[in-house]
């Protein structure tokens, strides 16, 4: 019952548009640094064009994917219309409003600083409000998602809430109390200095709280792909969900795990102590476990779907998939780039191994891989299986949909993997400009010329994405019945109050941020002496 | 869907605080275990930490400050430069300073020039930044840069009078752009090298950016500009904060640093 279907579609158009804005950039951004072409001689121009990119890639689309689709998941799944929609659309406002302020400046060379803030840079105030606005307009979503859920609950006491809105909740969740470092950051000590009201900032504490925000942001990222492998492709490929219970499991692990683990991308910040290094490293380790057993599920799921159409033996069954089928393309390229960023993820996660690879292409590239490559390729998934109860009309072109997901596949492959590759030869990242003609860098010249055709494979599949949408509008109209969801092999009777709500949870969340960042956090803002001048960007020339 | 008959509600489960028990219960020990192998084991396992005892080993990895030894640190035997870079250092333009200044510019301008413009081969002033005059003339006056010529006359000015004459120099014109006919830049001040960690010189002295404390060199004469790359290569100029300047000029080749000489300089060859 998909009531708010203005509500929802605007979210995805806004998001694949920006997103088609920011994917140009970053084709932009590998050409003009490869050796195909003489240098832009304006380090500032890939740096304007790198925040934008950054900023658009990492806030603006996938929060408002997850917001589209969390409405929708809230109205299809509850089966109830969703309250509060005036507020869901100030929350898109404030969307809309934010990224404009913080673009902007970006645009105008005025806080040229990366989608990481990386203080004691500071650019203009604008920006960073911006972001902040992005930030709030997500969060009257969070509470829309857990409002909703709680008048669901109160209208069906004691039934088990519908798997796709008790991980569509967790993940709202995780977001609300994730962004909380970032905003710490931003309200407490950028915005301040970038309104000039002091003129030193601790870039240090700064650093601690970015990484508060900067792992589980990922998780939040990737929760509308973790639900679409357990509550849309079962259903689309003809199976069942294998377990309804491993799935709760795994949403709350997230939780729980995904929060306490961010110094790991400071470990080679001089800040923090060696023992908070290590256990951040070694609840990184634990996170492994949700995915883990998502892929289990999954695959198990996929067999049933394959076996229930026929297919046999031991590995004899993956032929009888339904290769045609768009989502089956997917969700198979999603976890073979998500295995191979999951392996690039145990390297990262190691001490000694992430300092023969920090701050290198590496780090690029895995990034690229997890995010770009098996999260992104699931929000066209969602796309192309929502779309049709959105507009009414049906998305007719198969063909076109599977050339799009192979193109962005290869693309992938093609960009990240090379960049894997130099940065293990050590070329940093972050960089406007390599000199190809020195000796030590010239081995790269060619792993680099590869990632710019896998670049630009990217942008030929963002256009294709466009292309099929596009021409969905064209279709008649036609009614493709309610939006629903993946059941189970045994769906849920009744479930642990444990994994209908989230209280322990969000309890145990909090618990170990508290342990794992208390300490760190204090020591830094209590200690004296550890502000350093501002370094103003796009100021005085 | 057919209605099930009512299933007992989840929260009388009598399994539901065997839930809790259980998720808290993991939850402590997989962080009891992390904790004492980061904070006690692994640190212990380092004799290089030398370490006295377990409470000194939390301490150690939880990251709290050491404190600093008894013995005083080696001063070098030199004057560095005593002046802090703030972004909000002479700011303010103020009439009355800029006024005061160009009374005290007057004993300058036989050799900077009547208005900031050098004839001799002295820097010029006009439309420097106001932080980088201030800096200059403070680091002559401690002796943390040194020109027999230019030293005597920094060592009579107050601080006042060092932040007035700022002020003046900061608000003269700057000089036009000696490359009228858009020379291209050399590849040493367009690209810089980071292979030797030289960033472009543009990057900090204006056009493409400028990071306070770095002076306009722009329209500067090319033996002053020359004769500052070799004394920062050879330590003879040491007044730039970090080394900033020593560890780019140390790096350069001579053909570099003439070519950027004539680049900024905007004399032909
Ligand atoms: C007798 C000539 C002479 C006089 C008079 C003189 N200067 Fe200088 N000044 C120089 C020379 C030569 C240098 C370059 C020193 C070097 O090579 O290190 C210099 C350097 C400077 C610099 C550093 C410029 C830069 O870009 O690094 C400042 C600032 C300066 N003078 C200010 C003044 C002020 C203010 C006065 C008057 C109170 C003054 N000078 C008087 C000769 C003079
Ligand atoms: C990281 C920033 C940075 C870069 C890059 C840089 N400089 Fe500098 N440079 C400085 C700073 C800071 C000073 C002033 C040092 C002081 O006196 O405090 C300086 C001083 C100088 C001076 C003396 C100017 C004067 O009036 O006293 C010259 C000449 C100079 N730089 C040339 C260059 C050239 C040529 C390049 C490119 C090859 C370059 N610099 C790159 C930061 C930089
Ligand atoms: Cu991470």
């Amino acid at each position: 019952m998909l009531t708010s279907k203005r509500l929802i579609l605007a979210h995805f158009w806004l998001a694949f548009i920006v997103f088609g804005v920011a994917l140009l950039l970053g084709a932009w951004q590998m050409l003009v640094r490869s050796p195909l072409v003489p240098w832009i001689s304006n380090p500032e121009w890939y740096y304007r064009s790198l925040t934008a990119h950054g900023t658009v890639m990492g806030y603006a689309f996938p929060t408002l994917i997850a917001m589209g689709f969390g409405y929708a998941i809230s109205e299809s799944a509850l089966g109830q219309p969703l309250v509060g929609r005036r507020w869901a659309w100030l929350g898109f406002g404030l969307i809309v409003v934010g990224a404009v302020m913080a673009l902007v400046p970006v645009a105008l060379g005025l806080a040229s600083v990366l989608y990481t803030f990386y203080p004691p840079m500071i650019g203009s105030p604008f920006y960073y409000i911006g972001v902040v606005l992005v930030v709030v307009g997500s969060w009257i979503w969070v509470a829309l998602m857990s409002i909703n859920l709680a008048i669901w609950k109160r209208a069906n006491p004691g039934k088990p809430v519908p798997l796709a809105m008790f991980a569509n909740v967790a993940g709202s969740y995780l977001w609300a109390w994730t962004a909380v470092g970032a905003a710490l950051e931003l309200l407490l000590q950028i915005i301040p200095v970038a309104l000039e009201l002091s003129s030193t900032i601790d870039a240090g504490l700064a650093r601690v709280f970015f990484s508060w925000t900067l792992h589980a942001i990922v998780y939040f990222w990737l929760f509308p792909t973790y639900i679409a492998y357990y509550t849309i492709v079962p259903r689309a490929i003809g199976g069942k969900v294998y377990s309804d219970t491993m799935a709760r499991i795994a949403f709350v692990l997230f939780l729980v795990v995904s929060m306490p683990i961010g110094i790991h991308h400071s470990f080679m910040d001089p800040e923090v102590g060696a023992g908070f290094k290590f256990l951040h490293s070694a609840f990184t380790a634990l996170v492994a476990l949700p995915t883990l057993i998502t892929v289990f599920t999954i695959c198990a799921s996929v067999e049933i779907a394959a076996r229930l159409r026929g297919g046999r033996g031991l590995f004899g069954w993956v032929t009888a998939l339904p290769w045609s089928n768009p989502i089956m393309l997917a969700v198979a390229f999603s976890f073979v780039m998500l295995g191979f960023g999951g392996a690039g993820g145990l390297i990262n996660m190691n001490y000694q191994f992430d300092a023969t690879i920090h701050n290198t292409q590496w780090i690029t590239g895995h990034f690229h891989l997890i995010f770009g490559g098996a999260i992104v390729i699931m929000y066209f998934a969602i796309a192309y299986d929502l779309w049709p109860h959105l507009t009414g009309r049906t998305l007719a072109s198969l063909r076109l949909m599977r050339l799009q997901l192979w193109l962005w596949f290869i693309g992938m492959i093609v960009t990240t993997f090379p960049w894997h590759w130099v940065g293990i030869l050590g070329m940093p990242r972050r960089m406007a400009y390599f000199d190809y003609t020195n000796p030590a860098l010239a081995v790269d010249a060619f792993s680099v010329i590869l990632s710019v055709i896998g670049g630009f494979i990217l942008v030929v599949s963002g256009i294709l994405f466009f292309v099929v949408l596009l021409r969905g509008q064209t279709a008649p109209q036609t009614d493709s019945g309610p939006y629903r969801f993946a059941t189970a092999v045994h769906p849920p009777v009744t479930v642990p109050a444990a994994l209908n709500g989230y209280a322990l949870w969000v309890g145990l969340m909090i618990g170990l941020t508290i342990t794992n960042y208390g300490y760190p956090i204090a020591q830094l803002a209590l200690r004296p002496g550890t502000a350093v001048p501002a370094v103003y960007v796009g100021g005085q020339r | 869907m057919s209605p099930t008959p009512s299933p007992s509600s989840p929260q009388a489960s009598p399994r539901a605080d065997n839930w809790h028990t259980r998720a808290i219960g993991v939850t402590v020990l997989a962080f009891v275990v992390s904790a004492v192998v980061g904070f006690v084991a692994l640190p212990l396992a380092q004799p290089d930490l030398k370490l006295k005892d377990v409470w000194d080993a939390i301490c150690s990895a939880a990251g709290v400050a050491s404190r600093p030894t008894a013995e005083k640190p080696i001063e070098p035997d030199f004057k560095v430069s005593s002046v802090v870079l703030t972004p909000d250092l002479l700011n303010l333009e103020d009439a009355q300073s800029i006024g005061r200044g160009a009374t005290l510019a007057h004993q300058c301008a036989i050799c900077h020039g009547p208005a900031g413009i050098s004839r001799a081969d002295s820097p010029n002033l006009t439309g420097q930044y106001a932080s980088v005059v201030y800096k200059e003339l403070k680091d002559f006056k401690t002796g943390a840069r040194v020109n027999a010529v230019m030293t005597p006359f920094a060592l009579v000015l107050s601080e006042q009078d060092m932040i007035d004459i700022a002020a003046y120099y900061a608000y003269l014109p700057r000089l036009p752009s000696p490359r009228a006919d858009g020379t291209p830049p050399p590849r040493i001040v367009a690209n810089g090298d980071p292979m030797r960690g030289i960033a472009p010189c543009g990057a900090c002295h204006g056009e493409l950016d400028n990071k306070r404390g770095s002076p306009r060199i722009d329209g500067q004469p090319a033996q002053y500009i020359l004769s500052q790359l070799q004394a920062f290569a050879s330590g003879e100029r040491r007044n730039d904060i970090s080394q900033q300047m020593r560890t780019i000029a140390r790096q350069m080749t001579p053909s570099e640093m003439e070519a950027a000489a004539r680049y900024y300089s905007g004399e032909s060859r």
